[in-house]
């Protein structure tokens, strides 16, 4: 099952459709990072509304992804993890530490917004001396 | 009573497959929302676990009752390497792979009861129980 990734704007949006298996959450993670050089984004968003289970393997994979994207100039959001996947997550020990997650899409898009919002009034700022 | 479920588990889209006829199964029983994910997650890490360390084995999910009370029981079997030191293989963090090293830990977690026999050069079976919750 391939996840379809949209281009919006400097942002890329990965919609997972259904379950997915180990190796297509590689392929995954693959497709992200040649398509954020390709497109020079600057924030990926993972949404994962559907996802009804996350194991070990897909929370590790989602956290390399994170963290490969960071390297490579963008912010990852993760949007729409569900209650129930939350719950077990948390029981079976799993932690997004160093990823952000929003609650939906939405959200996502706001939270990247904000960040090129920082960025640019970081920038803009004017240098000491000037 | 439903009838047990075996389920052969040789690749990574055996995971998916058991955790989702774990999932179908546990909602005939009459298990709720979270209770569904919790055990779909432990499924699918002790399937993992098979694939990960065994290559090939199979897990059988088996409706269960005790007095009034209904379950799900969930046998993952392996033939495998085994596992030399049970103790710290149950420890959260503990991996000898790339993993996080919560597979069974985690799942011990998640499900009402959880065993584990596992012989070094004869396999390992992993036996997992969760009640319906009155």
């Amino acid at each position: 099952m391939q996840v379809p990734i949209l281009k919006q704007r400097d942002y890329l949006i990965a919609s997972i459709q259904a379950a997915l298996t180990d190796a297509d959450l590689l392929e995954l993670r693959d497709e992200l990072m040649k398509q954020v050089g390709k497109f020079r984004s600057r924030g990926v968003i993972i949404d994962v509304t559907v996802l009804d289970v996350m194991d070990s393997f897909a929370v590790r994979t989602l956290r390399s992804i994170a963290h490969m994207m960071k390297l490579r100039g963008a912010d990852t959001v993760i949007v729409g993890i569900q209650p129930e996947v939350a719950f077990a997550m948390v029981q079976l020990g799993l932690t997004l530490t160093g990823v952000e997650t929003a609650l939906d899409l939405e959200e996502g898009l706001a939270f990247l917004d904000d960040q090129r919002l920082k960025e640019r009034q970081v920038k803009g700022a004017p240098k000491r001396g000037e | 009573m439903e009838n047990e479920v075996r389920i052969a588990i040789n690749s990574d889209q055996d995971i998916v497959i058991a955790r989702q006829q774990g999932r179908t199964l546990a909602s005939k029983l009459g298990f709720n929302g979270s209770d569904l994910t919790v055990i779909a997650t432990a499924i699918s890490e002790v399937a993992r676990n098979i694939v990960e360390f065994a290559g090939k084995g199979e897990l059988a999910l088996t409706p269960i009752q005790q007095s009034h009370k209904q379950g799900l029981m969930v046998v993952a079997h392996d033939d495998g390497p085994g596992i030399p030191n049970i103790q710290l293989a149950l420890q959260d963090g503990f991996s000898t792979t790339a993993s996080l090293g919560l597979g069974l830990p985690g799942s011990r977690r998640l499900m009402d009861e959880f065993t584990i026999v596992s012989a070094v050069g004869k396999g390992t079976t992993v036996t997992m129980r969760k009640w319906v919750r009155g």
